[in-house]
C-alpha cells in the first residue's frame, strides 16, 4: 500500500491542543498549543530536518506522526490509510511502516529483557512479517547492518551497553520490520561528540542501502545540516519557514531561521571576532497564550503593527516562509 | 602571581571492584582576565577537577592528593572552615543545573541577601540595595520585583542568570562555569554566554569553563585544556589547537563535528567509545581508538609533554599529528 507518487508520508494542517487546569479547581486554565496547524510532505528515501527550540512542539509532532498521540485535529495520510483513523487490520499494517527512534537510550530498551527479547518483539506482534524460524537468523543480520556483534551482544542486557551501542539497538528495532518513514526524537543529543557521529554515519548509511526515509527532530542545528535534504524550522506551534538544506542554511528568509542560525557558536576561532550575532531578547512565550498574529512578533526586530494583527501564511513554493517580511534571499 | 595553579591533581573514588581514578595527574594554570576551557566527554574528569579546585567533593569517600594553588596558597591542605572560606569568598561557581543549585523554597533574593549578610556581615538593607544590583548587572529585566520571586518562577536562561549574580555577589577572583549553558536552547546560550564574557571583562576575573561543546570553546576562549580518561591530553591556545591540533583525540573531535557554517560529505567517527575510568585501557588510554596507534602506544603512557610555543600534547607522534593538522 505505499503511494504510487514518491510521497510517503503527508501531514495536513496537524493540530494539537492540551488542557490546562485553570488555578480553580473544576476551572480551565486554558490549552496549550503544543502543535497548531502544521502540514508537510515527506519523500520516499529523504530526510526532513525539524528544527525548534524546547517547547515549540517538535516532539508531539513526532509523537503524533508515529500515533502516539491523538490530534486535535488535522491528519496524518500515509498511502490511502489516515493514521489516527486507522482501526484494526489497516492499524497494524501502519503501524509496522512508521517507526519511531526515541532520544533516551536508557529508558526507551526495556531492562530486564536480552537484546534478543527486545529485537524479536516486534516480530511476536506482527508474527505474519516473517517465519519463526527464520527470525533470530533476521535479528542477527539486523544487529550486524547496525554495527554489534551478534555473536557477542544477542543474550546481554541493556545496561551492560553505551549509550551509543543502545541507540544502535534501538534503531535495529526500529527497522526490524522494514519501514518506509522512521521518525527520530532527537536521537543523538544524549550522546557524546565522538559516539555522535558514528550513530548519524549509520542512519546515512541505512538510508542509502534501505531506502527508508526519515523525519528527523532535533534541537542541535548542524546535525540537522549534516544529516538532512530539506529542514522545517518550528517555533510555538507552527512551521515557520521550509526549505532544502542549502538555501535555508545559506539565505535563510525568516528572522527567526536567521537569529537561530547566527547564536550556534562555530568551532573556529579565527573568525570569531568578525562575526555577526542576531542576539534575541528574552525567551520563547508561553504555548498557552502565544502572542497575537505572528508568534514571533514579540522577539522580532522588524515587527510593524500588521504583525500584531495578521498571522502570515506560510506561503507556498520550494522555500516557503512565514513572515510578513521576509529577508532577501 | 599565577591565579590559580594546579599541580599532578589525582582523585580516586573507591569502588565495589577497586578504585575509580577520576582524575590521574592534571596540571593547569589560570590567569587573572583569562578563560580556560576544560574540554571532554562524559567520564573524562573535567567535572570532578572542578569540583576538587573547588573544594566540594567529600573526602573521605573520595581520595585527593596533589596541589591547588590560589594566588600561591595551598588549599587542599588547609583546614576544613578556612578551605570553606576561601571557596565561598574567592571563587564563585556556576553550574549547569540551576534548579538544582538554587534552593526551591527561599526567594532568589532572600538567597542572595543571606550570602551577602553572612560573607560579607551587610546590615538588611544594604544586602537588599546590592541584590537589586547584582540581578540588573546580569540584565534581569524589573530586578526590584523578580527578587521576591522564587527559583521555579523564573525560565532555565533568567534562572541561570541568577545563579551567575551568586557566583559574582562576593566579587570572587576565579569564577568556575560547570557547563553553564548545555540546558539551555541556543538562542539563550548565546545570551548567557555573552554576559558571561562581558562580566569577566569588567572584573578581570579568571575564568574556568567546563564544557563538551566544541564551539562554546572556539567562540569564548583563551587556553583549552583537553581531558581524555582523567588526564590532560592537550593544552594550548584555542587557535592553536583549531588551527591545528597536536592529539589525534583532539583531530578526531574536531573532524567528528559537523557544522553549521558548511556541509561536509562525511563525518569522521572515532570508534568505539569513552573508557570506564574503573578499568583504564593500558599504556595510552586512548590507543584502542587511535588510528595512529603503535606498539609503543600499548605499552608506555605519554606524559603531558611541552612543544614549542606554550603548548603541550600527551602524544607518542606528536610531531606526526602535528605535521598532518597544520592549516
Amino acid at each position: 500500500m505505499p503511494p504510487a507518487d514518491d510521497v510517503v508520508l503527508r501531514v495536513e494542517n496537524l493540530v494539537k491542543h492540551f488542557p490546562v487546569k485553570g488555578r480553580i479547581p473544576f476551572t480551565s486554565g486554558g490549552v496549550v498549543q503544543a502543535v497548531d496547524g502544521v502540514s508537510f510532505e515527506l519523500r520516499r528515501g529523504e530526510t526532513l530536518g525539524v528544527v525548534g527550540e524546547s517547547g515549540c512542539g517538535k516532539s508531539t509532532l513526532a509523537r503524533m506522526l508515529v500515533g502516539l498521540e491523538q490530534p486535535t485535529s488535522g491528519a496524518v495520510r500515509f498511502g490511502e490509510s489516515v493514521v489516527h483513523e486507522a482501526r484494526g487490520r489497516e492499524l497494524r499494517a501502519l503501524r509496522r511502516r512508521i517507526q519511531i527512534v526515541l532520544q533516551d537510550p536508557y529508558t526507551s530498551l526495556n531492562p530486564r529483557r536480552t537484546i534478543r527479547e527486545i529485537l524479536l518483539q516486534p516480530f511476536e506482534i506482527h508474527p505474519d512479517v516473517l517465519d519463526r524460524r527464520r527470525r533470530v537468523e533476521r535479528i542477527r543480520e539486523l544487529l550486524d547492518l547496525v554495527g554489534l556483534d551478534p555473536d557477542l551482544h544477542l543474550d546481554r542486557y541493556p545496561h551492560q551497553f553505551s549509550g551509543g551501542q543502545r541507540q544502535r539497538i534501538g534503531i535495529a528495532r526500529a527497522l526490524a520490520l522494514q519501514p518506509d518513514v522512521i521518525v527520530c526524537d532527537e536521537p543523538v543529543s544524549a550522546l557524546d561528540v565522538s559516539v555522535q557521529a558514528q550513530v548519524v554515519n549509520l542512519l546515512e548509511r541505512l538510508q542509502d542501502e534501505l531506502g527508508v526515509a526519515y523525519v528527523f527532530i532535533a534541537h542541535d542545528l548542524s546535525v540537522v545540516r549534516h544529516i538532512s535534504d530539506r529542514v522545517a524550522v518550528m517555533y510555538l506551534g507552527k512551521l515557520v519557514e521550509t526549505g532544502p538544506e542549502r538555501g535555508l542554511y545559506e539565505a535563510p528568509r525568516h528572522p527567526y531561521t536567521s537569529a537561530l542560525l547566527s547564536a550556534v557558536p562555530v568551532p573556529d576561532p579565527a573568525g570569531r571576532s568578525g562575526r555577526q550575532r542576531i542576539l534575541l531578547a528574552g525567551d520563547p512565550p508561553s504555548p498557552v497564550d502565544p502572542p497575537s498574529g505572528c508568534r514571533f512578533r514579540t522577539r522580532c526586530w522588524q515587527a510593524t503593527e500588521t504583525c500584531a494583527t495578521t498571522e502570515p501564511p506560510l506561503a507556498a513554493g520550494p522555500h516557503p516562509v512565514a513572515c510578513h517580511y521576509p529577508l532577501a534571499a | 602571581m599565577t591565579l590559580l595553579e594546579v599541580a599532578d591533581l589525582r582523585v580516586a573514588f573507591p569502588g565495589p571492584t577497586g578504585d575509580v581514578n577520576a582524575v590521574n595527574g592534571v596540571s593547569l594554570h589560570v590567569e587573572a582576565g583569562r578563560t580556560l576551557a576544560i574540554l571532554g566527554e562524559s567520564g573524562s574528569g573535567k567535572s570532578v577537577t572542578a569540583q576538587a579546585v573547588m573544594g566540594i567533593l567529600d573526602a573521605p569517600p573520595a581520595r585527593i592528593g596533589g596541589s591547588v594553588r590560589l594566588h600561591g596558597r595551598e588549599l587542599l591542605t588547609l583546614p576544613r572552615k578556612q578551605r570553606d572560606r576561601v571557596s565561598g569568598e574567592e571563587i564563585g561557581m556556576v553550574f549547569q543545573d540551576a534548579m538544582a543549585a538554587l534552593n526551591p523554597v527561599f526567594t532568589v533574593g532572600h538567597q542572595i541577601v543571606e550570602v551577602l549578610r553572612v560573607r560579607r556581615g551587610m546590615s538588611r538593607v544594604d544586602a537588599r540595595r546590592r541584590a537589586v544590583e547584582l540581578v540588573e548587572r546580569v540584565r534581569i529585566p524589573a530586578a526590584r520585583d523578580r527578587l521576591r520571586d522564587y527559583p521555579h518562577q523564573f525560565s532555565g536562561g533568567m534562572r541561570q542568570r541568577i545563579m551567575i549574580a551568586l557566583a559574582i555577589a562576593l566579587e570572587p577572583d576565579l569564577l568556575i562555569a560547570d557547563e553553564p549553558t548545555t540546558a539551555l536552547d541556543v538562542t539563550v546560550q548565546a545570551q548567557v554566554m555573552e554576559l558571561l564574557a562581558e562580566i569577566q571583562r569588567d572584573s578581570g576575573m579568571g575564568l574556568i569553563l567546563i564544557t563538551h561543546d566544541l564551539g562554546v570553546v572556539a567562540e569564548v576562549a583563551d587556553d583549552v585544556a583537553v581531558m581524555y580518561a582523567g588526564r590532560i591530553v592537550e593544552r594550548g591556545t584555542v587557535e592553536q589547537i583549531f588551527a591545528g591540533p597536536a592529539h589525534p583525540y583532539t583531530e578526531g573531535l574536531l573532524a567528528s563535528m559537523p557544522r553549521v557554517d558548511r556541509r561536509d560529505e562525511q563525518l569522521y567517527a572515532i570508534p568505539g567509545a569513552p573508557p570506564n575510568p574503573a578499568r583504564l585501557p593500558a599504556g595510552c588510554p586512548f590507543h584502542p581508538r587511535c588510528p595512529r596507534v603503535t606498539d609503543e602506544c600499548r605499552v608506555t603512557l605519554p606524559p603531558l609533554a611541552a612543544l614549542p610555543a606554550d603548548r603541550a600534547s600527551a602524544c607518542h607522534h606528536h610531531e606526526e599529528v602535528l605535521r598532518a593538522t597544520r592549516r
